[in-house]
């Protein structure tokens, strides 16, 4: 573990802004330098995690985010669950789940359902591949890469597949009660999906795709 | 330990809490992300508050409506969140009614309360020293996400189970106001900005 220094404060150090970073969580001024792959920068003062660059994570990344990709295509599309009691039987699609509030009031909730569990990570991965697809291959950053990026990293919280597979396992529990379940394709892409997507989450170091977005930029 | 910590904003520069990169004072939007630079303040915590009321407002109806409409045989049952924990616990799933309870009832309000702390902490005094008020801050903006668990426990329920006369379940309204209260509590979180935990601190750690 290393950690950024504080700067030796003088006019002329203060000048020079680009020597310096401040830590995202808690604005502490602090001296920037290349952060070695494998190695984690905290900051002293807050001790928040500022970099922590890995070997080929950019390339990881783009990987997770294509395969991430491929899943929720298969997450959408192949049978979900399929419950049968007294001879008969209700098969569903992720779509069905989505559209199970289109009813009445609650269909505002149809649409933001599909936002967060459809619509939002795959906006995601495809902004990380537009955005680190360049990078992985060592080319300059593709036009719209900062806002592209930009909005990857604001809709991080509300892309809640995590959250919906948990979910799926608390009604499937509630269900068994009451008939039979059978777990269908979609649901382990789904399942898949939710793995490539924690692992690619811990290989992103913000900081470090702002700097070499930065770095890269033509002149 | 270490030299005297001095924030960007004390020297006369602005931080991208974003990106890290260092301003000269005065800049709007960031060089190297294009967020937004303006300066934190005590009205940005407005933001916070608002969003905090809206996400209480709408927690009552949500736990006061019915949250899922089971008909079985002609009979038709309606349940509001704690009503399905009870009924869990009936049927001896302890873990599930557990998870549940936990993310529906006692993370909206934990959330709440500590919202509340650390938006007065930035203008009072407080005891709890920065590093809890920054970890307390971590936590809650990372669990908020996870009280979505019942409106998706819901959904497909709702899907799932429609085998006519046998047994089929219909969302309540309740599901609408919750996933509205768990949004506002989510924005809420996101518009605190963590560094003015750090702000109100003049001495340097450690």
């Amino acid at each position: 573990m290393s950690v950024h220094t504080p700067p030796k404060m003088s006019e002329d150090s203060a000048r020079d802004l680009d020597s310096l970073i401040a830590c995202p969580a808690c604005d502490a001024l602090l001296r920037d330098r290349d952060v070695a792959a494998g190695e984690t920068a905290t900051c002293p003062r807050c001790h928040s995690v500022i970099e922590a660059p890995r070997r080929l994570a950019m390339t990881r990344i783009l990987m997770l985010a294509m395969a991430g990709l491929i899943l929720m295509v298969a997450a959408v599309f192949f049978p979900f669950l399929e419950v049968s009691a007294a001879g008969l039987s209700q098969r569903s699609t992720l779509v069905d789940t989505v559209r199970a509030f289109s009813g009445g009031l609650t269909v505002p909730l149809t649409y933001a359902m599909a936002a967060l569990i459809v619509v939002l990570p795959t906006v995601r991965f495809l902004a990380l591949i537009y955005v680190l697809g360049p990078m992985a291959l060592g080319w300059y950053p593709r036009r719209f890469a900062v806002p592209a990026f930009r909005v990857a990293e604001a809709l991080r919280p509300w892309a809640m597949a995590e959250v919906f597979i948990v979910g799926v396992a608390v009604a499937l529990v509630k269900v068994a009660g009451l008939a039979h379940v059978a777990i269908g394709p979609a649901f382990w892409a789904f399942v898949g999906l939710v793995v490539v997507t924690v692992l690619k989450d811990n290989f992103m170091s913000r900081v470090t795709v702002w700097k070499t977005l930065e770095a890269r930029r033509p002149a | 330990m270490s030299a005297p910590v001095v924030t960007a904003r004390q020297a006369g520069l602005i931080g991208c809490a974003q990106c890290g990169k260092v301003h000269r004072d005065g800049a709007v939007t960031c060089l190297r992300c294009g967020s937004d630079l303006r300066p934190r303040s005590a009205a940005r915590l407005q933001a916070v508050w608002a969003w905090l009321v809206a996400g209480l407002v709408v927690y009552v109806p949500a736990n006061v409506y019915p949250m899922l409409k089971t008909s079985s045989l002609g009979r038709t049952t309606e349940s509001t969140i704690l009503g399905g924990v009870v009924e869990l616990m009936h049927h001896g799933s302890y873990g599930i009614a557990g998870i549940v309870f936990f993310a529906s009832i006692i993370i909206p309000i934990a959330k709440f309360l500590a919202i509340i702390f650390l938006a007065l902490s930035v203008t009072r005094q407080v005891r709890m020293s920065h590093h809890y008020r920054h970890k307390l801050f971590h936590v809650v903006e990372f669990i908020g996400r996870w009280s979505m668990i019942d409106v998706f426990v819901v959904a497909i329920l709702a899907s799932l189970v429609q085998l006519n006369f046998a047994a089929s379940i219909a969302p309540g309204i309740a599901a609408v106001s919750f996933a509205l209260s768990v949004a506002f509590t989510m924005v809420s979180a996101l518009s605190f900005d963590e560094r003015l935990i750090w702000d109100a601190d003049p001495v340097p750690a450690e």
